[in-house]
């Protein structure tokens, strides 16, 4: 058992050491496209941790998250057509806007539960996506090409791609850290009970609501630093980033590495992908292969990658 | 003052009353026990009580507060605690936790995001000391899922005293148990009597008359009797309409 | 504006909500029966127009190609719910949301695959084009009010069913209360069979008949799937009548908003701005009424009666 532990424990150090020599072992193998790959995965992995957190540990199936990627890539796009490039400046744009629609969507959306709340956040993200593909100023359905990343203080540059790995990768930890303290504490206790009885919950005395809302919020603040990251990154934004299919991604992606497991999402994120990277390179046709890929997973493998891990390692003693 | 007073309490769903000018008394330190047949309306009270459910008209006061409007949440606050008829616990959480839930629940708001729960010395060892008196220590780790049904039973009702309440609601709380389990629980309550005042449904007789201070008979929404075991026991209207078909 | 613009705008608008509602009607009924939440009823939609698309021009003829893809449509929905659906019930919605939406993926590679990345067009028959003078002082397409016309008598037929066949009456009983349905001693399984898979046709039928207007494309399907989410959670899960309320709410606010909104804030603000916000607005007006009626009734219009 105790073995069995390190082994799954083993697979969660590889990764992250993995990841954190990334660069320097695309150096290496001379390489040099897959640090973009590696890049993006990290910045999809920050988003599908963040999305744990309300899907996983609070149980609220948000199937709207990818407006929070849009709306923080759209907090660097919209000041960068303004000239404005000052990192923390957009950053902070991000912030208030990811956490206004947020603390909004999330008042309405928590006031249902059930499919009810699965469709509301949907809908309420197509609202955003609509509303920015009509929005001819800022490139409509095109959407904006961002000149220069964001300027950061100390002269840390993001147009090294490196540079901008590694932020995404601390990013990243930091997140992950805040996560594993905010779901231990009285905090994410109220939040993974309400999850499974909610009712129950009240009948002890929580009013369970505002805890809900608040980690919804903090979920897409994190999620919208992401969206930060992403449109620094592909140095591109358009609505198509929060496309209700990328918040089905996000869920896969979450579900996948297995969803209320810290590290799941990470994993899930890297095995995400790698299939959708490989298959791709087969056939034109690699989306069939992966929906039904997708439809077995939910139909056969119950725990996701982490819950598969764990359970190898525990018959392995 | 009584600790709970509910008064001319009614609730019909679409023409039929469920509870009809429902008054009871709790007063401090006392089991008011409710009996009556299935389909009586007394889940229904209950869920009044704890505002699981909006009242049509009538009033409830806890300790002479007016909580008839209040949300559940806020009762719960007060001093009220309940069991589940059908056992309601967390299941994604071990056995202590769920205790340390209800613990947590009574210290304050839980807008505290950084120090683990485990770490918390009030939480662990008040739960702890719950537990060894419900008889659950050693199930202490185990998850929820991995309970007996009487076990289950055993932690529905530490929860609720974790609470520290004024006033227990126990919502049949030997449902599905055993004999040997029923006894234990009986031996449990009896012990737990005196220190809150208890307001107790049961279907189970033994228990019933074996606990309660004080009877209470509802039937079709309506109180019909209430009084001491021994003048329940010898009321004829009771007798006719309740106990006379054993 | 003037008069016969908002006439011409109101009848597009009730169009609109018709086909809403043929696409949210075996939505709303897989919903509320079952409790499974189907991101590929959207797919049964490109498919029907997919198929009909093949079959008229291969036939010359729309009307032969709509009766033959109206069955062929109803096995691909029974074919689903065999191998894929009748798996999923048992499962939380968060399972159903992932599967289903692997099916949309599945599905759109294998039209893609059978009918090319392109979208297909295909004509109408000589006599259903040309407009239709109405009122006598509005010109409005004929083919546009044959599909007013077939959703509002598809409607009455399911109000029919629904209302007045022991069929009907067991599938309401399903939509508000599951287990009363199981306790009558009915095969659930069965009937629900049937039920996905006229659902599935009623969508195809939205399908064909649409794509001679849009043409049949890929992603068709999950655009309109999205709105008809808008509609069922407005109407209510599980309420057809909620459903044909609110499909109707849903296409006539879209339809005017998109059309009349920027005239309407030029009354309150300036062109300029009127004519910046007006396109973003619009768009998201469906949610707005949609986030405001849930404020309210969290359940919906009209919510299924539980327990």
């Amino acid at each position: 058992m105790i073995a069995g532990l390190k082994l799954h424990g083993g697979v969660v150090v590889a990764i992250l050491l993995l990841l954190a020599f990334a660069p320097f072992i695309i150096d290496w193998i001379d390489k040099p496209f897959y640090l973009d790959l590696v890049t993006r995965m990290v910045i999809l992995a920050i988003a599908a941790a963040s999305l744990n957190l309300i899907l996983g540990y609070g149980g609220m199936i948000s199937f709207g998250h990818a407006a929070y990627l849009g709306i923080g890539a759209y907090s660097i796009g919209i000041p960068a057509y303004y000239g404005e490039y000052d990192g923390l400046y957009q950053l902070a744009i991000t912030i208030i806007a990811c956490g206004s629609f947020s603390l909004l969507t999330g008042y309405v959306c928590l006031r249902t539960k059930g499919v009810y709340f699965i469709m509301i956040t949907l809908a309420f993200a197509q609202m955003m996506f609509f509303a920015l593909v009509s929005i001819e100023e800022y490139g409509a359905d095109d959407g904006l090409v961002i000149d220069l990343r964001s300027e950061l203080p100390f002269g840390f540059s993001l147009e090294n791609s490196v540079s901008m790995y590694y932020l995404c990768f601390f990013i990243l930890l930091f997140f992950l850290f805040i996560i594993h303290r905010l779901v231990n504490s009285r905090f994410g206790m109220v939040i993974r009970g309400s999850a499974v009885n909610d009712s129950r919950m009240q009948s002890l005395g929580f009013p369970t609501f505002r805890y809900r809302l608040l980690c919804f919020v903090i979920a897409g603040v994190m999620c919208g630093v992401a969206g930060w990251l992403l449109g620094n990154f592909t140095n591109f934004i358009s609505p198509e980033m929060m496309d209700w299919t990328r918040s089905g991604e996000l869920i896969f992606m979450v579900v996948l590495g297995g969803a209320g497991s810290l590290f799941g999402p990470v994993l899930g994120t890297a095995a995400f992908v790698l299939i959708e990277e490989v298959l791709s390179g087969f056939t034109i046709y690699w989306q069939l292969y992966f929906g039904l890929f997708l439809v077995a997973v939910v139909l056969f493998v119950r725990g996701g990658l982490d819950g598969l891990l764990s359970k190898f390692s525990r018959s392995d003693k | 003052m009584a600790l709970l007073e509910v008064n001319n309490l009614h609730k019909s769903f679409g023409g039929i009353s469920a509870t009809c000018d429902v008054s009871i008394r709790v007063e401090k330190g006392e089991l008011h026990a409710i009996i009556g047949p299935n389909g009586a309306g007394k889940t229904t009270l209950i869920s009044q009580l704890t505002g699981d459910l909006e009242s049509d008209s009538g009033t409830v006061y806890l300790d002479g507060k007016n909580i008839t409007r209040l949300p559940m949440h806020k009762r719960a606050r007060l001093g009220m605690a309940r069991s589940f008829q059908i056992t309601s616990v967390i299941d994604n959480m071990s056995v202590i936790e769920n205790v340390m839930l209800s613990v947590q629940a009574q210290s304050g708001h839980s807008f505290r995001f950084w120090q683990p729960v485990s770490a918390q010395q009030e939480l662990t060892e008040t739960s702890h000391e719950i537990l060894v008196n419900v008889g659950l220590q050693s199930r202490s780790l185990h998850r929820t899922t991995e309970l007996s049904h009487g076990e289950r039973r055993q932690l529905e009702v530490a929860m609720a005293l974790a609470m520290r309440p004024k006033l227990l609601l126990l919502d049949e709380p030997m449902a599905g148990m055993g004999s040997d389990e029923s006894i234990k629980m009986i031996d449990f309550i009896s012990s737990i009597k005196g220190g809150t005042g208890i307001l107790l449904i049961e279907h189970d007789m033994d228990a019933v008359f074996k606990l309660a201070d004080r009877i209470s008979v509802l039937v079709e929404g309506n109180i019909i009797a209430s009084g001491s075991p021994e003048q329940i026991r010898d009321d004829k209207q009771v007798r006719r309409a309740y106990l006379g078909d054993e | 504006m003037d008069g016969a613009l908002v006439v011409v705008q109101l009848l597009n608008g009730i169009q609109l909500g018709v086909l809403l509602f043929l696409v949210a009607a075996g939505l709303t009924l897989v919903f509320g029966i079952m409790d499974f939440v189907n991101l590929a009823h959207g797919a049964l939609y490109m498919i029907g127009a997919f198929i009909c698309a093949s079959l008229t021009l291969a036939l010359d003829s729309f009307l032969i190609a709509i009766a033959l893809a109206l069955p062929a449509t109803f096995i691909v929905g029974y074919l689903i719910e065999r191998v894929f659906i009748c798996h999923l019930y048992h499962r939380d919605h968060l399972d159903q949301v992932l599967a289903t939406f692997g099916l949309i993926l599945v599905f759109d590679t294998l039209v893609h695959m059978l009918w090319g990345p392109a979208g297909i067009s295909y004509p109408l028959p000589n006599w259903m084009n040309g407009q239709v003078n109405l009122f006598g002082f509005v010109d409005f397409p004929l083919y546009r009010l044959l599909i007013i016309f077939s959703g509002i008598t598809v409607a009455i037929g399911l109000y029919f069913v629904i209302v007045r066949t022991k069929t009907g009456m067991l599938i309401r009983a399903g939509a508000s209360n599951r287990t009363m349905i199981s306790a009558l001693g009915v095969n659930i399984n069965q009937l629900f069979r049937y039920v996905f898979a006229t659902g599935a046709m009623l969508a195809g039928f939205a399908g064909m008949i649409i794509a001679p207007i849009t043409e049949a494309s890929i992603g068709m399907g999950s655009d309109v799937l999205l709105i008809a989410f808008v509609v069922i959670i407005i109407g209510g899960i599980g309420s057809i009548r909620g459903a044909l309320i609110a499909s109707l709410i849903v296409g006539l606010i879209d339809t005017m908003g998109r059309s009349f909104l920027d005239d309407l804030m030029k009354l309150v603000v300036s062109n300029q701005a009127a004519e910046t916000s007006a396109p973003a607005l619009s768009a998201m007006l469906v949610y707005i009424l949609m986030a405001a009626i849930l404020f309210f009734r969290p359940q919906g219009l009209f919510p299924p009666k539980t327990r």
